[in-house]
């Protein structure tokens, strides 16, 4: 794991934009005066005319994205997390996901990766909001070329999207050759001891918890979950039916996302002993993100204990 | 000033007047539906509809239509059935207004209703959805106008004022807002619940164009309407005074009648009145 050549994943955003700007001429981007933060700025300077900044009003810029889909227009709505889908639950929920209209929410700062920014700028109930909100897909990208192509993929799927992207640098774990449909988790290594599946940023840590538990002689499964909504179930139940024993790794509470995700499945399908690797109903401090990781138990070391501890039961 | 029309005026008003009748009789039937705020607004829609809108119900989804967008979405009912008398839905199916699975919900949704742009009925969201239309009409230089109905209580919702900045920055002179200006919302008096005057002066100060007409009045709203844009670069604001109830005597400005279902010997005597006025010759039309 190269954290020293860590990327953060708006980065990614940014750049996919421009080069989706030359094949779509539909497509739009709305920004709330943080264009420079969400990576928008690009955009911007390569489509001036396609690009709206909105100012620091983020429900109207929901409904105004909501609005331009209604003509056939594709807009990519940014903000940061917190805002894209707190502030505007309602403009996402009645008028982006009821009316079923093609808006990409495309929202940084995801998790506690905005870290010194503290809990004000850290999304960490978001994927559980939209995940209640029928006909909303919700993707969350691992890494910088993740990022690219599920950009990409969710530019061309018709219907709403919410995109989560990181603030803080996180590690290139994938190859610019590697191909992404939206609903079909990635199967990254195999092993029959314990399944590690974790979403966006989280892959990363259950790549690192992999080779430690690989010292220790234990193979671990490791998927990559980026899609949360619809759920690959097929590749949950068949790692949860070979190591019978999971956990779930989340840059969320454990409440709503990954992790409630895979237990409502695996209770429905293939009951699983099941630890979850998330915050733990507690807002984060502000502090370096690595180390937030650290102090909430989400580090590659609090999944190995976890890992252990039901390799042990 | 154009010339009017006295023959149309007359028409639309005949019609009018058998909307609303069509729209009680809707309400009375249902037993629900928002019969006050209705027939402040259906002058305005039927002006709307059958004089100053770009459409046609028979290419509901033309891209090059005029975007029509009833904010105050619990008046559905109107909306119903003016679009009905347009000829976007059967007359016949009015009777399906409310019932379980019907398309007619008590609020409008744009995957059911041809001629509806997009959902409504939590306040304050007709007019920021309305200037996304707009400015989709800019990006392509494209002559269609996009037109919003707003309630006047509904303003207060801090939404609009996000929108009203974004539409006067983005110069959106193919935008209008039309305010149904009849000073009462659901529990009471706008000026009770929450101050809203001067509101002409707060649509100029954020930098919108603005008229002020009577909304039942045709040839004045014909009139106004025939001047947009009211001025190049400026998004437009046409406040309507009005009244709710408008047409019955005693719902006329009369707060209780904001959702309240007429029972029978009302009901009875709201048709007498609307009677009188010709509206049982309006489906005729």
């Amino acid at each position: 794991m190269k954290w020293a050549e860590a990327i953060p994943t708006r980065f990614a955003y940014g750049e996919e934009l421009v080069a989706l700007g030359h094949e779509l001429p539909n497509l739009v981007v709305l920004e709330a005066d943080i264009s420079k933060s969400t990576q928008t700025y690009r955009f911007a300077k390569a489509f001036p005319e396609r690009f709206f900044q909105m100012g620091v009003a983020e429900s109207n810029m929901m409904l105004v994205a909501a609005g331009l889909a209604t003509t056939g227009k594709i807009p990519f709505a940014s903000t940061y997390a917190v805002f894209g889908t707190m502030r505007a639950c309602e403009q996402v929920r009645t008028f982006i996901a009821h009316t079923h209209l093609n808006v990409k929410i495309a929202c940084s700062h995801g998790g506690v990766t905005p870290g010194n920014d503290g809990v004000t700028h850290q999304a960490t109930e978001d994927l559980g909001i939209m995940r209640t909100i029928p006909g909303i897909t919700i993707i969350v990208p691992a890494d910088y070329h993740a990022t690219r192509k599920l950009v990409r993929a969710a530019a061309h799927h018709v219907g709403p999207v919410y995109l989560r992207f990181t603030r803080d640098p996180v590690p290139v774990i994938y190859r610019e050759e590697d191909e992404f449909t939206i609903g079909k988790g990635k199967q990254l290594r195999s092993g029959s001891d314990v399944s590690l599946i974790a979403i966006g940023d989280m892959v990363a840590i259950a790549l690192e918890a992999h080779e430690q538990l690989a010292q220790r002689g234990i193979q671990a499964d490791v998927i990559d979950i980026h899609t949360l909504k619809p759920l690959d179930r097929e590749i949950i139940v068949a790692s949860a039916r070979k190591t019978r024993r999971v956990v779930t790794l989340e840059d969320h509470q454990i409440h709503g996302g990954l992790g409630s995700a895979v237990a409502e499945v695996l209770g429905e399908e293939c009951p699983t002993p099941l630890r979850r690797i998330g915050l733990r109903d507690t807002f984060a401090e502000s502090g370096e993100y690595r180390l937030l990781l650290r102090k909430y138990g989400m580090d590659a070391d609090a999944v190995v204990a976890a890992a252990m501890e039901l390799l042990q039961r | 000033m154009r010339l009017v029309d006295t023959q149309h005026v007359e028409r639309l008003r005949t019609l009018a007047t058998a909307i609303r009748r069509r729209d009680l009789q809707m309400v009375y039937d249902a037993k629900l539906g928002h019969i006050g705020g209705d027939f402040s607004d259906i002058d305005i829609l039927v002006a709307l509809y059958f004089s100053v809108l770009r459409v046609d119900p028979n290419k509901p989804n033309n891209p090059d239509r005029d975007r029509f967008i009833l904010s105050k979405g619990h008046s559905a009912g109107a909306l119903y059935t003016t679009l009905a008398y347009r000829g976007f839905i059967p007359l016949d199916e009015l009777n399906t207004f409310a019932q379980p699975l019907s398309r007619l919900n008590g609020h409008p949704d744009r995957k059911k209703v041809p001629g509806v742009e997009t959902n409504t009925g939590p306040l304050g969201h007709g007019l920021p959805v309305a200037v996304g239309c707009a400015v989709a009409a800019k990006i392509d230089g494209a002559a269609w106008r996009t037109f919003v109905l707003t309630g006047d209580g509904e303003l207060q919702e801090g939404s609009n004022w996000e929108a009203a900045l974004s539409a006067a920055h983005y110069k959106l002179d193919n935008l209008t807002v039309i305010i149904d200006r009849n000073g009462l919302q659901q529990g009471d008096f706008t000026e009770r619940t929450m101050h809203l005057d001067p509101l002409a002066e707060k649509w100029r100060a954020f930098g919108w164009s603005v008229r002020e007409v009577n909304g039942h009045d045709y040839a004045a709203l014909l009139d106004v309407f025939d001047q947009l844009p009211f001025e190049w670069g400026r998004p437009n604001c046409i406040i309507a005074h009005t009244h709710k109830g408008q047409g019955v005597s005693f719902m006329r400005d009369r707060p209780a009648w904001h959702h309240r279902v007429p029972n029978a010997e009302e009901y009875a005597q709201a048709l007498q009145e609307l009677d009188a006025q010709g509206g049982e010759h309006g489906s005729a039309l």
